[in-house]
């Protein structure tokens, strides 16, 4: 088994782009860290891994991570350890927010096994915080960053570009901050307007301006170049990480390897069949305090997953490796790639498709070109 | 047959006929209250919708009279649009008489009028009757002034009603009977009946309406149709109550139906006559037409691989609907499917419609256009039907397009915005003249085509809905037509091809490259729309590349959410027509229908 994600839903604020799953009253935190540790035993009994593989990284995500304390962090890892294999160099993650990073806590957190953290800068100018309605400064943005520089070599920092009031000349100052900070993994996000959230509402009114697709190019293929002149690989659509940083917890995820996700709206995969928790504090804290974890499940067919490799593939440097794709299938993989591999959008060489930087810019399009149909 | 009545209604669209017609079934007991519903006589879904009758049909009333008479009133409804004049007066020439019904709210519309003076040359006994004289904003005086001014009768000859609330309807029923005269003929002479309608039923075969004027029917008899010279057994004869009711025969002066095992709608024509096969008549019934279509065309399914199943289904919707003519067609950009010929455009609607509700097909239908005669620089007439039968320019004399005369009854202060209307689609004005003091009727000679593309909506609008439209074509004129075809990334897209006056061509064209910029979705590429005439671009629109089309996060959680979206995504694009790189949506190729200013 490649990982285990603990999902922390709870947040000091809301994030007015943010569509997870969260909430802002932290009243359920105890409960909610001990049905964690329920679901983490019964998960252990109940999904059909083979037994003993080990875990190679441990993930805590959002939500917002470091608002658990250093007792409720060591119980879920004691928990996690306890009824899974996990590998003494597992990769353990802990997402945190600058407003939370103190001296003290980052010792906390080192001592507690956290070896890699992802901190949610987003930006370092103060005015994109404000729209954005995040709990911290840009001062606190790099003077905490800095901080647990000092405590962690292994970093990555959230950015967002594209937004409505960026330009293009905070963007390219974002990513030198970063770069000045020696961070060496970043994950940098275009502003995304999902549905019933407050920025798509305020988009709406007409209060905030909507977002810029031709900025948002821009500032990708400004990325994309940045990063080859700055010694970052731009190893997914997103991401970027100087050599032996990757996340390998995500990795895991594009390379289609089974994991398990703990706590509310978390999601699980064994290669063929995914399942998800419910999204709801209360009710999967009671769901759990009657022994059962509350989860919707779906089998995949054959061609969703092969169409799942095809979307996830696509989006790494690694490409599509088609050395596994059958013959019949690689055939007519090959002729509707062609329109896109004719247009310079993608490669095939050494028996893999990858996207050009152009290409990523029209990543889902070309993907949903490629997928196969299910046989009626 | 001295106690027989045949009459019908004539009103325009909502002036209550359907009601009207209801109340004098209930009053005569002709329909029990169970059975009662709301508008007996239309009975497809469509036709109560819209609130229209599509298709004649026709029941029989027994009526006691005041004076204690039994009386047999044979009601022949008519359909009441444009398209179907022709059946509307094959119904009328199968009756004695006709109710003039006007809406007291509303007064005479344009169609009330030329169904008026169908009925006239049919030397009909017209009784007029206001209807809705219970509403508000009922006009009487006036409306009563419009009906002597149009028909020359006295005041107190005009009925007042309410189908609302059945008042007035006793003095309906014993003026048809007072003032429509009996029908006359010889039920001893050779047979002569008029086919005035005909339903398809699915275990029968199609069953024929028809009013006898001469001779007697009998089961068992061997009939001859004389337009199409075939011969067939009376299977079955009879008169149609609300349900059909079996007799032994049926005679001079009466309405009735036919069986005979006919499975084909086009061996049955309306207007045309019956008659015995070992007697038969020697004068076929006057004013027998064969129905042409007027507007052309293609209907192909949305998924290529449904094409077998529109095929069937177009087969079955003509076994109810004979007027209906269509030819297989290919297209590049469509595949297969079918051209077919309407009678108008609102028959096309209609087809378009019951395609989709009652046969569950979605059609993709092309632009529509009028029939042309072309003739070429060799001496030879070709009639063209679809853009992709226009000649060679070069190897083409001359080309004529028909031509309507369009009668539009409207307030006197929408006159301007109607010659605007008018004269701006090429239409020459006629005669001009007051009905009364707030009626004025205008007649134009108008090209078919201009009213193909938005006329009536246009009519509508410039009227705030005061106006009634009617036409009947007057024959073909010379015209400059050409072919316009619209181009995508330079290949042609042949279902959006329209045959076009050249004085409209370059304003169209615009138009139509503004509607596709709206209607196709940003591809990874450039798209240049053109509109051209022979090599010569009229009009250009590009729509530029997508810049950008990728999700930003793909995590645990994103998988399956963001895998369902790419395959929905494919499924909408597997629903466009590829033409050379370009994906066009179906909406694309109705954009032509839906040009507006």
């Amino acid at each position: 088994m490649a990982g285990i994600y603990l999902h922390i839903p709870f947040c000091k604020q809301a994030c007015h782009y943010c569509n997870f799953h969260f909430s802002t009253s932290l009243h359920y935190k105890p409960e909610l860290v001990a049905a964690l540790q329920e679901e983490a035993r019964l998960a252990a009994e109940q999904f059909p891994f083979p037994p003993g593989e080990a875990v190679h990284t441990i993930y805590f995500g959002g939500g917002t991570p470091s608002l658990l304390t250093l007792a409720e962090l060591t119980q879920l890892l004691t928990a996690v350890r306890g009824h899974f294999n996990v590998d003494p160099d597992a990769e353990i993650t802990l997402e945190v927010n600058p407003d939370d990073i103190s001296e003290e806590r980052l010792k906390e957190w080192r001592d507690a096994g956290i070896n890699r953290l992802s901190i949610g800068v987003q930006s370092f100018f103060e005015e994109e915080l404000r729209w954005m309605n995040r709990a911290h400064t840009a001062k606190q943005a790099l003077e905490q960053v800095k901080k647990a520089r000092e405590y962690f070599n292994n970093i990555t920092i959230d950015l967002i570009y594209g937004g409505p009031g960026l330009s293009d000349e905070q963007w390219h100052q974002d990513l030198e901050q970063a770069k000045a900070l020696n961070i060496p993994h970043l994950s940098c996000y275009a502003l995304t307007v999902e549905p019933q959230t407050p920025l798509n509402k305020m988009i709406r009114a007409g209060k905030v301006p909507d977002v810029d697709p031709d900025k948002q190019s821009r500032h990708f293929l400004y990325l994309m170049q940045w990063a080859k002149e700055n010694g970052y690989e731009h190893y997914e659509i997103s991401n970027f990480a100087r050599p032996g940083y990757r996340s390998r917890h995500n990795s895991a995820y594009w390379q289609g390897k089974s994991y398990i996700g703990l706590g509310p709206s978390a999601h699980s995969f064994d290669g063929k069949s995914r399942w998800w928790n419910i999204a709801n504090n209360q009710a999967y804290i009671r769901s759990l305090q009657e022994g059962l974890i509350p989860f919707e499940k779906e089998e995949l067919t054959g061609v969703q997953q092969l169409n799942e490799r095809i979307m996830i593939a696509l989006r790494t440097a690694d490409g599509l490796d088609l050395s596994h794709i059958p013959s019949l299938e690689k055939t007519q993989l090959l002729k509707a790639a062609q329109r896109h591999i004719d247009a310079g959008h993608l490669v095939a060489q050494e028996n893999k498709l990858r996207l050009t930087d152009e290409g990523r810019l029209l990543a889902d399009g070309i993907a949903a070109d490629l997928f196969f149909e299910e046989i009626k | 047959m001295k106690n027989i009545r045949n009459f019908c209604i004539i009103a325009h669209i909502d002036h209550g006929k359907s009601t009207l017609a209801d109340r004098l079934l209930q009053s005569t007991n002709t329909i029990s209250d169970r059975e009662m519903m709301d508008q007996v006589l239309d009975d497809m879904d469509l036709e109560r919708e819209k609130g229209i009758t599509i298709k004649s049909h026709a029941i029989q009333i027994n009526y006691r009279h005041t004076d204690g008479q039994e009386f047999i009133l044979n009601l022949i409804d008519t359909p009441g649009h444009v398209d179907f004049s022709y059946e509307v007066s094959r119904a009328l020439a199968a009756c004695e008489g006709a109710l003039l019904l006007v809406d007291a709210t509303q007064g005479i519309q344009a169609q009330t009028i030329s169904n008026l003076y169908l009925a006239i040359e049919n030397d009909l006994e017209i009784i007029p009757v206001i209807n809705k004289i219970d509403m508000d904003g009922a006009m009487i005086e006036e409306v009563q002034d419009q009906i002597i001014e149009l028909i020359g009768c006295k005041p107190e000859d005009i009925l007042l009603a309410s189908g609302r609330t059945g008042l007035g309807i006793e003095g309906v029923l014993a003026a048809i009977v007072d003032r429509i005269p009996a029908p006359k003929g010889d039920p001893e002479a050779p047979l002569q009946a008029l086919i005035f309608d005909s339903v398809f039923n699915s275990f029968r075969g199609i069953i024929v309406y028809y009013r006898i004027q001469n001779g007697t029917i009998r089961k068992g008899d061997k009939v001859r149709f004389v337009s199409t010279g075939q011969d067939y057994e009376a299977d079955e004869v009879g008169i149609l109550k609300l349900k059909m009711t079996e007799k032994k025969e049926v005679k001079a002066g009466d309405v009735g139906y036919i069986i005979t095992g006919i499975k084909n709608a086009k061996e049955v024509k309306v207007g045309d006559t019956i008659t015995l096969s070992n007697r038969p008549t020697k004068e076929p019934i006057k004013g027998f037409e064969e129905v042409k279509p007027m507007v052309f065309a293609g209907i192909y399914p949305v998924n290529t691989d449904e094409f077998e199943e529109l095929r069937d289904c177009m087969d079955k919707l003509q076994l109810n609907d004979a007027s209906l003519t269509y030819e297989l067609e290919t297209s590049q950009a469509l595949g297969f499917g079918f051209r077919c010929g309407f009678l108008g455009m609102l028959h096309m609607e209609i087809i378009q419609e019951r395609l989709e509700r009652e046969f569950n097909q979605t059609v993709i239908t092309t632009v529509p256009n009028v029939s042309f005669i072309a003739y070429t620089t060799k001496g030879e007439k070709v009639m063209v039907n679809n853009p992709s039968e226009f000649p060679d320019p070069v190897k083409t004399e001359r080309i004529e397009e028909p031509y309507i005369r369009a009668q539009i009854i409207t307030k006197p202060e929408y006159i301007g915005n109607i010659m605007t209307l008018c004269l701006g689609k090429r239409g020459i004005l006629i005669n001009q003249s007051y009905l009364t003091t707030t009626r004025v009727e205008l007649i134009f000679e108008m090209p078919l085509t201009e009213i193909v593309f938005d006329f009536y909506d246009k009519l509508k609008s410039q009227t705030r809905g005061y106006a009634s439209f009617d036409y009947h074509a007057i024959g073909y004129r010379d015209a400059l037509i050409s072919k316009m075809d619209i181009l995508l990334n330079g290949e042609k897209v042949d279902a959006l091809s329209a045959l076009i006056h050249r004085s409209r061509a370059e304003d169209f064209g615009r138009k139509l490259c503004e509607k596709l910029k709206e209607l196709l979705p940003r591809q990874q590429f450039q798209i240049a729309i053109q509109a051209a005439i022979g090599a010569k671009v009229v009009a250009r629109e590009n729509i530029s590349a997508m810049r950008k089309d990728v999700t930003a996060k793909c995590y645990g959680g994103d998988i399956s959410r963001k895998r369902k979206l790419l395959e929905k995504q494919k499924e909408g694009k597997k629903r466009m027509r590829q033409i050379g790189n370009v994906e066009v949506p179906q909406e694309a190729f109705l954009a032509v229908l839906k040009l507006d200013d």
